[in-house]
């Protein structure tokens, strides 16, 4: 029965058929269960597997299993358990359905071995998380997940495009090495940085993931960008212009984090300036810095999700997660704080935590390969990452001014998935090798010498003192109900407006040119009617030998063209 | 309403000693660049305190640099909902 070859997506999409049909504790159970008899199958597989047959003359590969693909492939079954854990309680076909397609969509795509198979995963991962949003039921949900539709579907069509140039450039579908020497390449490499949140192509996932439903969040933060994060990697490491994305990345988020009320909003943000040093260490393509990326992706999974969790926590038992409203939690949700504060410690990349061990990584191989100012930039950026998601998150949550919420902490599913989460943040920022064992190359690091842990510990001590300074000076910005504009601005307000005025113009015009129109032929039948009035011009009668005579001298002017032809 | 125990941070004297042990540790970490010998792979690291210094100055920094942001980009909170009229720009910043 057991065979190597049963694709790792097969279970999810089973098991999203069988959600459909049961109820209640069965339901959880076989939920659970396809998750874990998929994950120990995944974990058996003995090296390398291919799945590949003939279509149409092109070389299908729907599976394909190699180091690379096979980490991304073990942290999705750990998030996919997470998530679904998370959201046991839910009372929602819909959700329940939806998540276990969108994580089986997720492997597919990173098990994807021709560009063919990774499109048809890429819409699948569209089409499938949408419905996380959209089970919020509100109209604000509604739109959000539109545009969010609209953007992802955007990025598959651009793939789609991508790969039939890619297919006449080169003759070739398969997902290796791409590129960016064809065309071909360089679309394939807009799709993903779409989905990946590339500078100005970012809007989607602030705009949606804090409209999602509590628990549809935790899904939406684990899969979308990291699905794109694996596909970078392979197709184009080591492409310089990804490592200024990636800083750029790194960088700008902070700034709107540090500025939002909205919990969620915050943590997306802080989610595109953690995607940011994945980016850059794939532009710096070295085995030191993909080793990096990956590793990055693979931690920052696990305490990314933790802090949704803990502000899925927040909102699913408050009922409100915006920084001006929450505070003080501490006292009635103690579990949930010393969570998210494993979490909020482990973005931060603080040693024994699994960002030190991950982060660090990338960070050599900046120094290495000489990009001085960016690993300056990164540098500045792991002390952004501390304020806004270390200390922000925690602190407006669980901290900071009480406003008189109370409320207890959430149920049982949801803090054992957080506790697997924050178990997963200190095992591997204590025992790295566990993460190391799985990387796609050989590595010889250790993270935990004296040199590095003091300079870490330096600058994230330094930067909480800042913080506390600030506070301490009521310098630091107030929590405030509003909303910050950003490239979303773009289509949301300017494309909207621009239209709207082109279209009143085109309106206006078009009035303006019928009147005009309708004015003249009014004066025109005035003219005329004028005209024919008793003993004006047009009725006055005239003697038919006028006619006669002009019929006579049509036929001479005839008679002489006539004649001069002839001639 | 009735809720009168007493938790953690509810005296100010314990987060006062939270912020004390943060100052001392800041002192200590500071005074071991003096101590421990660094392997060095980057010309800046040499200079005394740089990690600590930069941290402040960074974290301050990115502070400051958002507080200026929220001049720009700041819009009263149904700036989308309110999709019709000319957008009259919320300027009561808090400053």
């Amino acid at each position: 029965m057991w065979s190597a070859e049963v694709p790792a997506f097969l279970p999810f999409f089973i098991g999203a058929l069988l959600a459909l049909v049961t109820r209640g504790p069965l339901r959880s159970a076989m939920m659970l269960a396809t998750i874990t008899v998929s994950g120990v199958h995944l974990w058996l597989l003995q090296g390398d597997v291919v799945v590949a047959f003939d279509f149409l003359g092109y070389e299908i590969v729907p599976y394909r299993v190699d180091k690379l693909a096979l980490i991304f492939g073990y942290v999705f079954h750990l998030a996919a358990f997470m998530s679904v854990l998370f959201a046991l309680h839910v009372r929602d076909t819909m959700q329940h359905v939806s998540g276990l397609l969108y994580a089986g969509s997720a492997i597919g795509a990173v098990f994807a071995g021709d560009l063919v198979t990774l499109f048809i995963f890429w819409e699948l991962l569209a089409l499938t998380s949408v419905f996380l949003i959209w089970a919020q039921r509100t109209e604000r949900a509604y739109h959000a997940g539109m545009r969010y539709l609209i953007i992802q579907v955007l990025s598959g069509v651009i793939l789609m495009a991508g790969l039939i140039i890619y297919h006449g450039e080169t003759g070739s579908i398969a997902f290796d090495y791409l590129g960016i020497t064809t065309i071909g390449g360089w679309l394939i490499l807009l799709a993903f940085g779409i989905k990946a949140a590339f500078p100005l192509l970012h809007t989607w996932l602030t705009d949606a993931y804090p409209e999602a439903t509590v628990t549809g969040t935790v899904f939406l933060s684990a899969f979308t960008t990291k699905t794109a994060i694996y596909t970078l990697a392979r197709g184009y490491p080591g492409i310089d212009i990804l490592i200024y994305i990636g800083a750029t990345m790194a960088c700008f988020p902070i700034f709107y984090a540090v500025i939002q009320n909205d919990l969620r909003k915050v943590l997306s943000y802080s989610l595109i300036n953690q995607l940011g040093f994945m980016v850059c260490g794939i532009g710096i393509g070295t085995t030191l810095a993909i080793n990096g990326a990956v590793s990055h992706a693979f931690v920052h999974i696990i305490y990314k999700s933790l802090l949704f969790m803990s502000m899925g926590a927040v909102l699913h038992m408050t009922g409100t997660i915006q920084a001006t409203k929450t505070g003080g939690l501490y006292k009635t949700m103690p579990k949930t704080t010393i969570l998210c504060i494993i979490g909020a410690a482990s973005i931060s990349a603080f040693p024994l935590f699994s960002g030190f061990v991950a982060k660090s990584l990338i960070m050599a191989a900046a120094l290495k390969e000489g990009h001085n100012v960016i690993w300056l930039i990164l540098l500045l950026a792991s002390a952004g990452v501390l304020k806004h998601a270390g200390i922000q998150i925690p602190y407006f949550a669980f901290f900071a001014h009480d406003h008189g919420l109370r409320a207890s902490d959430p149920p049982k599913n949801m803090l054992f998935a957080m506790t697997i989460a924050a178990f997963f943040c200190l095992a591997i920022g204590i025992y790295p090798d566990m993460l190391y064992r799985l990387l796609p190359y050989e590595l010889n690091y250790n993270p935990y010498d004296l040199t590095h842990v003091l300079a870490q510990t330096q600058l994230l001590f330094f930067a909480m003192l800042a913080f506390v300074w600030l506070n301490l000076q009521k310098l630091y910005p107030p929590e405030v109900e509003a909303v910050n504009i950003d490239a979303e601005w773009i289509y949301r307000r300017l494309f909207p407006n621009l239209l709207r005025r082109a279209f009143a113009w085109v309106w206006r015009t078009d009035a303006s040119a019928r009147q005009s129109l309708h004015h003249r032929l009014v004066r025109l039948t005035e003219h005329l009617a004028r005209i024919h009035y008793p003993g004006a011009k047009a009725s006055q009668l005239r003697p038919t030998g006028n006619m006669v005579m002009w019929v006579a001298i049509l036929l001479a002017v005839y008679m002489w063209l006539l004649l001069s032809f002839i001639e | 309403m009735a809720e009168k125990s007493k938790h953690l941070f509810d005296n100010p004297r314990n987060v006062k000693r939270i912020l004390y042990l943060l100052y001392i540790s800041c002192g200590i970490l500071f005074v071991l660049d003096f101590i421990v010998h660094r392997h060095i792979s980057h010309g800046w690291e040499e200079l005394l305190g740089f990690y600590s210094i930069y941290g402040f100055i960074g974290c301050a920094g990115i502070i400051f640099c958002a507080k200026a942001l929220r001049y720009f980009v700041k819009r009263r909170p149904d700036y989308y909902e309110r999709g019709d009229d000319e957008n009259k720009e919320v300027h009561d910043v808090v400053s």
